[in-house]
């Protein structure tokens, strides 16, 4: 368990960010899951809950999430599932439990970027940027390879486009930490992948090319490419190599799936 | 830190420490039903509505509630009874350890889910950890108490 | 059975409302506030000796009430299992010692106004440790030069084959006929070393006490305890004071599960308010659960069965290897029912052998978990019988039919006991018609790489430890005519208080609600050996059926006197007191108690105790259906069916509920709960993360019946529940793997890599 000092409630964001950069015991507080589990001893810990973040806003372009917006908000949204083929409903309802995803939130689930995170896999698998208050909006996959620092994540944008994703993860039981999750996306004519639970954090693999989605040889080829050209490591959940195992079924059955071929 | 919260719709005003779990404060004004279960979130038995979402009260911290209605199973027994009595005739409470933390989420899925089908109740319900019963005759008793037809069992 | 109106039928347990309302009934719940809070430090090394451990700053911290060391503790060793005096566990152990022999071993006890000051206070005592090197392999522990329990004041108990300077806990070794001859000549012959891990409880309220002084001086201790009485003896003895200076209550109990049939933490308050007068109290985290709870013993089990060529078993011979970790609780005990449970399914064996070691090693120490070593023997057996009749050729379910004890017959090794009830027969049966195993045996292709896969195993247990437990029960007769049942055994969860009163209600012919159920205070209650060995039915029921008969003659021979007749001449049926000869003459019960408690006779109070000279083992089939991804290995269990002969069954929804809540314990140890260790000896399944017990998704459907047998000892015919139920789950879904796969796993659990990794090397 942590201790805290003093607990404040921002009332503007540049409150918060200021009060961030005055010490590393400075801490947001997001859904408190993991936080309070460890042994900090934080100074101030500062609540972002009042400053209106836990919206989801839609436009023409796309969809602007706040960081205090709830992984049960994420499952529960409508049309933003309908508008990327279920991927965050599917991507949460393995976290635990309702309780839980009613506390836990996407800056809290996004900004440490944790490793076994169905969600930023999730949001990986999207065209996603994350608005931080000083360093303006990044797309995510350059964020998940900047160094954790003072800023403060806003937001997520994911921008609307017409790909299709098949999420799947891998767990010792159903509401446990992911072996390994797995987002297989259409974009266009272009197939990518999204590993996670490697057990470290989750990539996104575009560089590698389908040349022909409706042969199943072809498939497994991708499947195979994008496995190798990953690195896994292993911990009680799983070893690397079954890790690169799950991946590379994952992805044959992803594109299975997204290439819709009956045979499957 | 002084604040004022609604819990069980009376208004309670606490000086609360920074650090203090909302589970904590309320067990300290005498609200035992909710218990500590583990200290990871994953069992459930803390389990309080806030603003009328289930929620685990070992990890809110206690001041975020401020200015926020607190419910515990303390403060909806007249609309617990239906299912506790569905539970209590199948034997399903037995050491009663896990019922207060389930019964505060089967209540909060019959608010959310107006109809659930048998899946979307075990999902929702997934976070409510059980070690006496192996769920089956939560189960039944959930099977009743939202008049769905039980195929066997 | 059909003139009684509550044994038999799904009672609504005594104390269901309040639980489930929420109420303040657990030792948590109604602790004082002004307890002193109890927390300990622990020894981050597995082996070790503590040569300096300076406590003069944290006692400083403001709010510290007291800090103790081993330096502060009595001397004689002591053991904390709670079982019948003299414990067959070795006194191994102080309340605090020098020597640390876990990760985890409480090396100091701070006693503080609240948990802050005492968490600060744990972060400022000094130890130095001479770090020794530990035994963290059971295989390696007998005869290694490390010796765990050194010490001079180490008391072995008689006829346990102890030897502490080999780490040896226990051993023994007995059988019939010459099982080497008898196997060599056996047509089929399977030989195969089987793997358990030291599973936990996982009860969901974890262990908490707490102690206060009483008016009187002595200590009370509130607990969450299956052993009250056994506590009061542990706590004495730990503390070197008589036993009547303690006092100690159960109220609810959020599960135990065998877990606090061990007194983990009871010894911890009752030093502290025994040292400074004031009440305090200690909750474990769920990770002091983990790290120093009381899991099942980790056992290897060699097995060679053999069988000819009709398939007729005709000798098994067993070797269990158990590791008790750093203390010897329950060590000696539940490695004999790894050989008594497992070998005594199977009749006319010409020879058998059972042989077992328990050693020391330096991991936590394991205890009492529902099964106590059945478990670990039934896997390791009915998984051999499973290969047996694969190498035959033959369908498990017939083999099994061929060579299963009926009624009747002597248990081949169960002390030259004979089932007198058995209806393992019927349970097969009935369980192949419920799942459908003639269809389903061996597997169904279900989709282009999964198939669905059938496994089958059976169990038997005990019911209660003959001529050892004992169960008290004392009925008072109250105004009006209701009844006082005073009880010693602890409901935890499991129903006794009430299963107790519907036998009492219709013992003594009147209404569940006239029955009133006091927990155990040990000040008051009749003494009972506790709620473990599944003895609460089956011990204390016939304590209260021979507490109803005395009570009904009692009411014949006050009521009588009145009557002006003698006690034969009487009838009494529940609410009448009749003249026999001329039922118009008759006197109401509650007449009687105004009359008694006006002066006219004596107050009616009777107390029976109950022990019992044999154990009769209540038997079940169980069978699985899981569901296999042949590509990930991934496992989903899809149905468990189980059918139990436990007698009369005395509340058929707790009876049932009892089986569901096994069965997915069963299915835990089988398929998630995996016990790993760093190599330093350092536990890493601290917390429900790590350690992952069945969610109401990871179960599948669990469809149970009965097939009940009567039981001429038992109370109403019944046998014991509790532990039976929790066996077949490994072997079973063990050889639905097999069926399904090809693959054979003989270490649990059988995680979907381990799959994965079978099928990707055949």
């Amino acid at each position: 368990m942590y201790t805290v000092k003093k607990y404040v409630f921002a009332e503007t964001l540049e409150q918060a960010y200021e009060l961030k950069q005055k010490s590393r015991n400075n801490i947001i507080i997001g859904g408190n899951l993991w936080l309070k589990m460890g042994q900090r001893n934080i100074q101030n810990a500062i609540d972002l809950s009042l400053l209106g973040l836990d919206h989801i806003e839609e436009d023409e372009e796309g969809f602007r999430i706040g960081c205090m917006v709830t992984l049960r908000d994420l499952e529960v949204h409508e049309n933003l599932n309908r508008t990327f083929d279920c991927v965050f409903k599917e991507a949460v309802r393995h976290i635990v439990g309702v309780q839980f995803r009613n506390c836990a939130t996407v800056g809290g689930s996004i900004f440490p970027r944790f490793g076994f995170s169905d969600v930023l896999t999730a949001f990986l698998s999207c065209d996603s940027y994350v608005d931080l208050f000083q360093g303006g909006r990044i797309p995510l996959k350059e964020f998940v390879e900047m160094p954790v620092d003072q800023d403060i994540l806003t937001h997520i944008y994911i921008k609307k486009d017409s790909r299709k994703i098949c999420y799947q993860s891998f767990r010792m039981t159903e509401t446990d930490f992911p072996t390994l999750t797995c987002a297989v996306i259409k974009h266009g004519e272009r197939y990518m992948s999204v590993v996670g639970a490697r057990p470290k954090a989750a990539v996104l693999v575009d560089h590698i090319t389908l040349s022909d989605p409706q042969d199943a040889k072809e498939r497994e080829v991708f499947a195979e490419k994008t496995a190798s050209f990953l690195e896994f490591g292993s911990n009680m959940r799983g070893s690397a190599d079954y890790r690169k195992e799950l991946t590379r079924i994952f992805i044959k059955r992803g594109l299975e799936e997204l290439t819709g071929d009956e045979t499957c | 830190m002084l604040i004022e919260m609604i819990v069980n719709e009376e208004k309670v005003q606490a000086d609360i420490k920074p650090d203090m779990m909302l589970l904590d404060f309320l067990r300290s004004i005498n609200l035992k039903s909710l218990k500590r279960g583990c200290d990871t979130g994953n069992c459930g038995l803390c389990t309080v509505w806030l603003d009328e979402k289930p929620v685990l009260s070992c990890s809110v911290p206690a001041v975020r509630a401020k200015n926020h209605k607190v419910t515990t199973l303390e403060g909806v027994q007249k609309e617990a009874e239906e299912f506790s009595r569905y539970l209590a005739e199948e034997g399903a409470d037995q050491c009663g350890y896990c019922s207060p933390g389930l019964i505060m989420n089967v209540l909060a899925l019959k608010k959310e889910i107006k109809n659930p089908t048998e899946n979307q109740i075990k999902e929702y319900l997934a976070g409510n950890l059980c070690r006496c019963t192996g769920y089956q005759a939560q189960y039944r008793a959930l099977m009743k108490y939202f008049g769905i037809e039980e195929e066997q069992c | 059975m059909e003139d009684l109106k509550f044994v038999n039928k799904g009672i609504v347990k005594k104390d269901a409302k309040a639980l489930l309302a929420g109420k303040p009934v657990y030792t948590d719940d109604i602790a004082p506030a002004d307890c002193l809070i109890i927390k300990l430090l622990r020894s981050p090394h597995a082996h070790a000796l503590i040569e300096d451990i300076k406590i003069d700053t944290a006692l400083k911290v403001p709010g510290i009430e007291a800090i103790f060391t081993y330096k502060d503790v009595p001397e004689d060793r002591f053991t904390e299992a709670g079982q019948t005096f003299p414990e067959p566990s070795p006194d191994d152990r102080l309340i605090l010692d020098q020597r640390v022999r876990f990760v985890g071993d409480p090396v100091a006890i701070v006693a503080g106004r609240d948990e802050a000051s005492v968490n600060r206070a744990l972060k400022m005592i000094k130890v130095k440790y001479q770090v020794l090197e530990p035994i963290l392999d059971f295989t390696k522990s007998k005869d290694n030069p490390i010796v765990i329990h050194p010490e001079d004041n180490y008391v072995a108990k008689n006829g346990q084959g102890t030897d502490p300077l080999r780490n040896l806990c226990a051993s023994q070794c007995r059988g019939e006929g010459d099982v080497d001859e008898v196997l060599r000549n056996c047509d089929y012959v399977v030989e195969e070393v089987y793997h358990t891990k030291a599973v936990n409880q996982a009860m969901m309220e974890p262990f908490c006490a707490f102690a206060t002084k009483d008016i009187y001086g002595r200590i009370k201790i509130i607990s969450s305890t299956q052993i009250p009485f056994h506590v009061r003896r542990i706590v004495a003895r730990g503390l070197n004071i008589s036993k009547s200076n303690i006092r100690v209550v159960k109220p609810r109990i959020g599960g135990g599960f065998g877990a606090k049939q061990t007194a983990i933490c009871e010894i911890y308050p009752a030093f502290v308010t025994y040292k400074t007068g004031k009440p305090s109290k200690i909750v474990f985290t769920r990770e002091e659960c983990f790290i120093h709870g009381s899991p099942r013993h980790e056992m290897q089990m060699s097995v060679r069965i053999g069988a000819d060529k009709t398939g007729r078993i005709k000798a098994i011979d067993l070797y269990t290897l158990s590791n008790t970790g750093a203390f010897g609780e329950h060590g000696p005990t539940t490695v004999d029912l790894s050989g008594t449970k497992s070998i005594s399914l199977y009749r006319d064996l010409d020879a058998f052998r059972f042989k077992s070691e328990v050693v020391y090693t330096n991991v936590l120490s394991a205890g009492a978990y529902r099964g106590y070593g059945a478990t670990q023997g039934l896997f390791a057996v009915e998984s051999a019988v499973n290969e047996l009749a694969h190498k035959m050729n033959m369908d498990p379910a017939e083999l099994r039919e061929k060579n299963i004890v009926h009624e009747g017959d002597r248990l081949a090794n169960y002390y030259g006991q004979t089932t007198n009830s058995c209806a393992l027969d019927r349970c097969i049966a009935k369980v192949k018609e419920m799942i459908d195993w003639d269809k389903k045996y061996p597997y169904v292709q279900v989709g282009p790489h999964t198939v669905r896969a059938v496994g089958m195993a059976l169990s038997m247990q005990s019911s209660g430890i003959n001529n050892c437990d004992v169960g008290s029960v004392q009925i008072k007769l109250n105004d009006d005519g209701f009844y006082t049942l005073m009880i010693g055994c602890s409901d935890m969860g499991t129903g006794c208080d009430t299963i107790l009163a519907q036998m009492a209600a219709d013992g003594l012919g009147c209404d569940f609600d006239q029955i009133i159920v006091r927990g155990v205070d040990t000040d008051q209650s009749p003494y009972d050996s506790g709620s473990y060995a599944s003895s609460t039915t089956y011990v204390t029921g016939t304590a209260v059926v021979k507490a109803c008969e005395k009570m009904k003659q009692r009411i014949c021979e006050e009521a009588s006197s009145l009557m002006g007749l003698s006690g034969d001449q009487v009838e009494f049926d529940g609410n009448l007191i009749q003249e026999i000869e001329n039922p118009d003459n008759f006197m109401e019960l509650k007449d009687l108690v105004t009359k008694l408690e006006a002066g006219s006779g004596n107050i009616i109070e009777v107390t029976q105790s109950h022990t019992s000279s044999v154990s009769p083992p209540p038997f079940m089939a169980g069978a699985a259906e899981i569901e296999i991804d042949l590509e990930t290995g991934k496992i989903t269990p899809i149905d468990y069916v189980a059918v139990v002969d436990c007698g009369t069954v005395i509340n058929t929804n707790l009876a049932r509920v009892q089986t569901e809540g096994g069965i997915v314990q069963g299915i835990g140890m089988a398929l998630y709960e995996d016990i790993q260790y760093s190599e330093k000896g350092r536990l890493k399944n601290r917390n429900f993360i790590s350690y992952k017990i069945p969610t109401r998704l990871d179960m599948g459907r669990i469809r149970v019946d009965f097939e009940s047998s009567y039981e001429p000892t038992g109370p109403y015919g019944a046998k014991s529940i509790g532990e039976v139920v929790i066996n077949t789950p490994s072997p079973a879904i063990a050889d639905a793997v097999y069926n399904g796969t090809g693959l054979r796993f003989r270490t649990l659990p059988i995680t979907s890599e381990k799959v994965f990794k079978g099928l990707h090397q055949k």
